[in-house]
C-alpha cells in the first residue's frame, strides 16, 4: 500500500478533512445499500431504462435479461452496502473506494447531464455534464491516493508501517 | 534504561494503535442507531396505514383450473381487431401475428408479447366456426384456427366459414360464440344465440340502443345461457384491491368519482386504415349494414363506415359505448354504484372533422342521489393529458391511470385528505403526511416491458392490456374468456354477467339518450323505462 506524505499524515487538519471525507462517502453508500436491501420492490431497472448516451444499449440488454438484472441489482445492493462499510470502518479502504468509484461512475455515464439528453425522472438540482455522482467518485479517488484507513481505521491493525 | 522503563511507552503505543483503528466505529454506530430509528419510525407508519388498509391480504381468487372438464366449440362472429384479440385470448393467433410478435420479441427483448401469448393456460376449446361480412377477416379466423403456434399445441379442429351468422348458430357443434361485431349487430345476435341456447361473449358496449338492453338482457334471463361482456377490467387484479379498499371505507363517504379519456392520435380517434382489399366484392355491406338506422349505397362513404364504425352512430354510440363504458364497468366494479337515476352529457365534433357524427369531445354527469354520488365523466380524443381516473373521499382519495401507480403501469394510488376525519389524529401526528400516498398499488413494478406506443400505454394504464396473476404478467383478456368458459362448464355466474352488464347498457344510453335530446334522462327502475 502506499502511504500519505508525511506532511499530511503531520498536518492533522488535512488528514482529519481526508478521514471526514472518508466517513461521510461511506455513511451515503452504505444508506443507500441499504434501503436498496430492504425495499423488496427496489430493483436498478427503473434506472437503466431511463439511460442515455453511449451506455443505454447495454443498459437495455441488462433489463431485457432477468438473470443479468438481478446481478446488476445485487451488485448495486450489495456493492454500495459493502463499499459503504469498508469506508466508514477504513477496513479494505482502497479497495472499497475503487470499487466506489467504479459504481458510481457507472450510474454517472449510464446517465451523464449532458447537452441534448432528456430524462424521465426529474432531477433533485440543476446539472449541466457535472452532477454529484461525477463529483462523488472524484471524491473517492481523493480517498483512494491518499488513504488514510491505516492510520485512522481498521486497517491499522492489518499496517505495520503506519504505527508509531 | 532497562526493560521495565520501556513498557509505560509501549502500552501508550498500543492504546493509541487501538484509538486510531477503532476511532471511526462509532459512527458506524450512529449510523446503526439512526438507521433502526428511521426503520422504526417507516415501520410504525407501514403498520399503521397497512393494518387498516390490507384487512385481506389474499391476492385475488386463484382463478378457477377447470379447463379439462369439458371441451367446448366456439364461434367468432365478427373477427376484426377486437375479435382476433378475443380468439387469441381463447388460445388461437393467426401465422401472421405469432411470426410478428414472435420477431418483435426476437429483435426487442422487453417485447413480452409472444411470451405472454405462449403461456397463457390452454382452455381446452376449438374454434370451430367464423363469419365475418369481410372476407379478409373470415380468412383470417379460419388460419388461425388453424395455427400450431400456440398454448397447447396443435388445435384440434378447423374452423368452418358461415356467410351469415344464422348459419353459424345453426350449426349443432358450436357451444358458445364470441361476437365482436360493431354495436348495432350485438343485440340481435345475442338474442338469436340465446334462442338457439349458444352460450354468449358480447363485446362492449353492451347494444347500440335502450331497448336493445332491456331485449338482450331479457332474452339471456329467459334461456339461462352463460353471458358474458367483454369488459375484461372485471379480472384486472388493481381494480381488485381497490374494491378491498374502497368497500373497507379507507376513502371516507364518498360524494364524487371522476372519471375521463385522454387520447390524442388518429388511431385513438378511429380514424382507421381501409383495407386495400376492401370493395364491394369482398365485403357484404348490405348485410354489414342491415340493422342500423340510415342506410347507404356501397362506395366510397361505405368503405369509410366499414371500416371506421366507431365514428358514427347509426353503428356505435362513440365515447358511450366505446371508451366510458370500460371506465364506468371498472367504478361499478369497485364501487357496486349500479345505475345511475339521472344522465345528463353534452359535446361535440370539435377536431376530427372527418364526417363522424358521434363527439370527439364529450362529457357526461351521472346522479346517485340515494348513493349521495355523482359520477363526471370527461372524454377528449385531441389531448392526451393523462387526467386518469379519481375517487374523490372525505378522507381520502384514489388516483387511477394516468399519473398515479408509482409510474408504473396500471396502479394506484391512496393520498389522504388534509381535512380528513377518519385520519385526524394520524394526520395531526404526522404519521400520515397528506402530500404523499398512503397507500400505493404498482404490481410487477420489478416487472419491465416494452409496452411504448400512446395507444397501448392508455390501455395499460387503465390494466385492459395486462393485470399481474402472482407476479406473472397476463392479458386480462384471456382470463375474462377463461372466466367465461369456466363458468358455461360449471354454471356459475361470469364475473362481468348479464346483471352488471345491463347497468354498463343502461348507463351508457342514458348519457347519449341526453346527448341527442339535449335534457337530463331519468332511469325509471320500476317500468324499466327511460323518463
Amino acid at each position: 500500500m502506499s502511504s500519505l506524505d508525511i506532511s499530511i499524515k503531520e498536518n492533522k487538519y488535512q488528514l482529519y478533512g481526508l478521514v471526514v471525507l472518508r466517513v461521510l462517502i461511506g455513511w451515503h453508500f452504505l444508506y443507500e445499500g441499504i434501503a436498496k436491501l430492504i425495499n423488496p420492490y427496489w430493483s436498478s431497472a427503473a434506472y437503466l431504462l431511463d439511460s442515455k448516451w453511449i451506455f443505454s444499449g447495454l443498459a437495455k440488454s441488462i433489463v431485457a435479461n432477468p438473470t443479468l438484472l438481478t446481478i446488476s441489482d445485487y451488485t448495486n445492493m450489495w456493492g454500495l452496502t459493502l463499499v459503504g462499510c469498508s469506508l466508514l470502518l477504513g477496513l479494505f479502504s482502497r479497495y472499497g473506494s475503487l470499487v466506489g468509484m467504479a459504481l458510481v461512475l457507472s450510474y454517472y455515464l449510464f446517465a451523464p447531464p449532458l447537452l441534448g439528453l432528456e430524462y424521465g425522472k426529474p432531477n433533485e438540482g440543476s446539472y449541466l455534464i457535472v452532477n454529484k455522482n461525477l463529483i462523488e467518485a472524484c471524491a473517492l479517488w481523493v480517498v483512494y491516493v491518499f488513504p488514510t484507513s491505516n492510520i485512522i481505521g481498521l486497517d491499522r491493525f492489518f499496517s505495520n508501517q503506519e504505527k508509531h | 534504561m532497562g526493560d521495565t522503563s520501556k513498557e509505560p511507552n509501549k502500552t501508550n503505543l498500543e492504546r493509541r494503535d487501538l484509538i486510531k483503528g477503532l476511532a471511526t466505529v462509532p459512527v458506524a454506530g450512529v449510523f446503526l442507531v439512526n438507521l433502526w430509528r428511521k426503520m422504526s419510525r417507516d415501520k410504525a407508519k407501514k403498520a399503521n396505514l397497512l393494518s387498516d388498509l390490507i384487512k385481506k391480504k389474499s391476492a385475488p381468487a386463484a382463478v378457477k383450473s377447470i379447463s379439462n372438464s369439458r371441451h367446448l366449440n366456439i364461434g367468432v362472429i365478427g373477427y376484426g381487431g377486437r375479435g382476433s384479440h378475443l380468439v387469441r385470448g381463447a388460445g388461437f393467433a393467426t401465422k401472421g401475428w405469432t411470426d410478428t410478435v414472435s420477431e418483435n420479441a426476437r429483435k426487442n427483448k422487453l417485447d413480452k408479447q409472444f411470451e405472454t401469448f405462449m403461456s397463457q393456460e390452454d382452455l381446452n376449446c376449438s374454434l370451430v366456426g367464423v363469419c365475418d361480412v369481410f372476407d379478409v377477416n373470415a380468412e383470417l379466423g379460419i388460419n388461425a384456427s388453424e395455427n400450431d403456434i400456440r398454448p397447447g399445441g396443435n388445435p384440434k379442429a378447423s374452423a368452418t366459414r358461415y356467410r351469415h351468422y344464422k348459419d353459424l348458430l345453426a350449426s349443432d357443434d358450436i357451444d358458445a360464440v364470441i361476437i365482436a361485431t360493431p354495436d348495432h349487430w350485438h343485440s340481435r345476435i345475442s338474442i338469436d344465440a340465446a334462442k338457439a341456447g349458444k352460450h354468449v361473449y358480447c363485446e362492449k358496449g353492451m347494444t347500440r340502443t335502450f331497448d336493445e338492453a332491456i331485449d338482450v338482457y331479457d332474452a339471456v334471463k329467459k334461456t339461462g345461457i352463460t353471458f358474458q361482456l367483454g369488459h375484461q377490467n372485471r379480472q384486472v387484479e388493481a381494480n381488485e384491491k381497490a374494491r378491498e379498499i374502497v368497500q373497507q371505507g379507507l376513502l371516507g363517504p364518498i360524494n364524487l368519482v371522476e372519471i375521463t379519456t385522454n387520447r390524442n392520435s388518429p388511431w385513438g380517434a378511429w380514424v382507421w386504415g381501409i383495407h386495400p382489399k376492401g370493395n364491394e366484392q369482398t365485403i357484404d355491406w348490405e348485410t354489414f349494414q342491415e340493422p342500423s338506422p340510415n342506410k347507404i349505397p356501397f362506395g366510397e362513404e361505405a368503405l369509410k363506415r366499414f371500416f371506421r364504425w366507431r365514428c358514427w352512430y347509426d353503428y356505435g354510440t362513440g365515447l358511450s359505448g366505446d371508451l366510458f363504458s370500460h371506465d364506468f364497468d371498472a367504478i361499478n366494479q369497485i364501487m357496486d354504484i349500479g345505475i345511475p337515476k339521472y344522465a345528463s352529457s353534452t359535446g361535440g365534433v370539435y377536431f376530427y372533422k372527418d364526417g363522424r357524427d358521434v363527439p370527439d369531445v364529450w362529457n357526461a354527469t351521472f346522479e346517485y342521489p340515494n348513493k349521495d354520488l355523482t359520477l363526471l365523466y370527461s372524454a377528449s380524443l385531441s389531448s392526451n393529458n393523462p387526467r386518469g381516473n379519481r375517487i374523490m373521499g372525505h378522507d381520502a382519495t384514489m388516483q387511477m391511470g394516468g399519473q398515479s401507480g408509482g409510474g408504473s403501469v396500471h396502479g394506484f394510488a391512496v393520498t389522504a385528505d388534509s381535512e380528513s376525519t377518519q385520519y385526524k389524529d394520524r394526520l395531526k401526528s404526522g404519521i400520515i403526511n397528506p402530500n404523499y400516498p398512503i397507500y400505493t398499488y404498482s404490481p410487477g413494478s420489478k416487472e419491465i416491458d416494452g409496452v411504448t406506443s400512446a395507444t397501448s400505454r392508455y390501455f395499460a394504464n387503465k390494466g385492459l392490456l395486462y393485470t399481474y396473476r402472482a407476479g406473472k404478467r397476463v392479458d386480462p383478456t384471456h382470463l375474462h374468456i377463461k372466466d367465461w368458459l369456466d363458468s358455461i362448464r360449471d354454471g356459475s355466474m361470469p364475473k362481468c354477467n348479464i346483471d352488471v352488464a345491463f347497468h354498463e347498457a343502461v348507463t351508457c344510453a342514458m348519457a347519449t339518450e341526453s346527448y341527442f335530446t339535449g335534457r337530463r334522462v331519468e332511469w325509471d327502475p320500476v317500468n324499466r323505462k327511460l323518463i
